[in-house]
């Protein structure tokens, strides 16, 4: 991930970006319809930052979605989902009652939109939460060693290795 | 088809299993999320399938290859026995020279593992005893709870989607849905707290 690759590779790389994504909202709003929903088409929202950091290098990647960006959108797709039951618990139905959203005493046809559009609130919030979240596990887990050499020693040792424990079966064989 | 599939997985599986470039262990692992996707898709459970693909053979290979830059890319130790010898002798073989190299916790841990995965196996297969056939009418959910029929029956009405799935995730069970959704968002807080917070650590003590 350090060297950039060819200029052929970034190229695609960036043309590819809009393309993912706009996939990545067809999942989700096609969710209803077929397969997908909020879950995949916020990890494929992700995988595009991903491609963009895996081609133009960590920094580059990184300066698309700033860290306070994501941080922000992590939470706030949880608020919504959680604000959608809250508010429909407070209009008079129950926790993520979608349909109570129509208001009291509404026709069968406004509470089916208000049902539909319910579903597609809590799907977005999903979709929120599973892009930053993905999109936070890859930048803070790829973070570039010099960097946090730069820092200070002992960090390597207290935060960037991994636990030695799944060596235990391997001594078997060596 | 499905035995092709499940043939190819064990492979990958061992392969992955052997194979002493990291790197290379973690390309065959989304290769084997890749199959399991293929399985579910075969299964007709296209929402399981369409995650299997996206997180399991997208995000998460490249998250073990994240990891990879940090942990270097090579397992230590020599490499191992070829695979083509009868596996009674290798194991043996391996038992012994784990004898020699390693000291007594060693052994017993190797000991520890194999009884581990042994024992585990049997409880799965046991478990998998009282399976019902995939599509099977009678089976619990179809006969006794009736959530089945209800679902295929009743969601188009008072949900909406087509999808069925979608139903179930977004309304009948909303509430799990949401709970899975704070799981994801708690997974990244942590990651934030280990590594972020150890680097801003790491950082104020430079600079006092």
């Amino acid at each position: 991930m350090k060297e950039t690759p060819s200029l052929i590779v970034r190229y695609i790389a960036r043309r590819a970006v809009p393309f993912i994504q706009l996939y990545a909202l067809y999942v989700l709003g096609h969710g209803e319809d077929g397969p997908g929903g909020g879950f995949q088409g916020g990890v494929i929202f992700a995988a595009s930052f991903v491609l963009l950091a895996l081609a133009y290098g960590w920094g580059r990647g990184r300066a698309s979605v700033p860290e306070k960006v994501a941080d922000v959108i992590a939470p706030a797709g949880c608020l919504l989902y959680a604000g959608i039951g809250f508010v429909s618990l407070l209009i008079g139905g129950a926790f993520l009652q979608y349909d109570a959203f129509a208001g009291p005493g509404a026709d069968q046809a406004a509470r089916k939109t208000a049902h539909h559009f319910g579903l597609i609130g809590i799907e977005l919030g999903v979709m929120l939460t599973v892009t930053a979240s993905m999109v936070i596990l890859f930048f803070e887990m790829a973070r570039p060693a010099e960097d946090e050499a730069a820092e200070e020693g002992a960090t390597f040792e207290q935060a960037g290795h991994i636990p030695e424990g799944p060596r235990a079966e391997e001594s078997l064989d060596g | 088809m499905e035995v092709l599939i499940l043939a190819v997985l064990v492979g990958l599986a061992i392969a992955a299993v052997r194979v002493r470039d990291l790197m290379a262990a973690v390309a065959i692992l989304g290769a084997y999320s890749l199959m399991m996707a293929l399985l579910w898709c075969q299964m007709n459970a296209l929402d399981v399938g369409f995650t299997e693909a996206s997180v399991g053979a997208g995000i998460s290979t490249v998250l073990m290859l994240a990891a990879l830059g940090r942990i270097g890319r090579r397992e230590e130790g020599p490499s191992r026995a070829p695979l083509l010898r009868l596996p009674l002798l290798t194991m043996k073989a391996r038992l012994r020279r784990a004898q020699q190299l390693s000291r007594q916790h060693h052994r017993a841990s190797a000991w520890g593992a194999v009884l581990v995965c042994v024992l585990v196996g049997a409880l799965l297969l046991y478990g998998t005893r009282d399976m019902p056939q995939v599509g099977d009418p009678d089976s619990p959910a179809n006969r006794q709870a009736r959530v089945a029929q209800y679902y295929l029956t009743k969601s188009r009405d008072e949900v909406g989607p087509a999808n069925m799935v979608t139903s179930v995730l977004g309304d009948y069970r909303g509430y799990d849905t949401m709970g899975e959704t704070v799981v994801i968002f708690t997974a990244a807080l942590c990651v934030l707290m280990l590594l972020r917070e150890a680097v801003g650590r790491g950082r104020r003590e430079r600079d006092a």
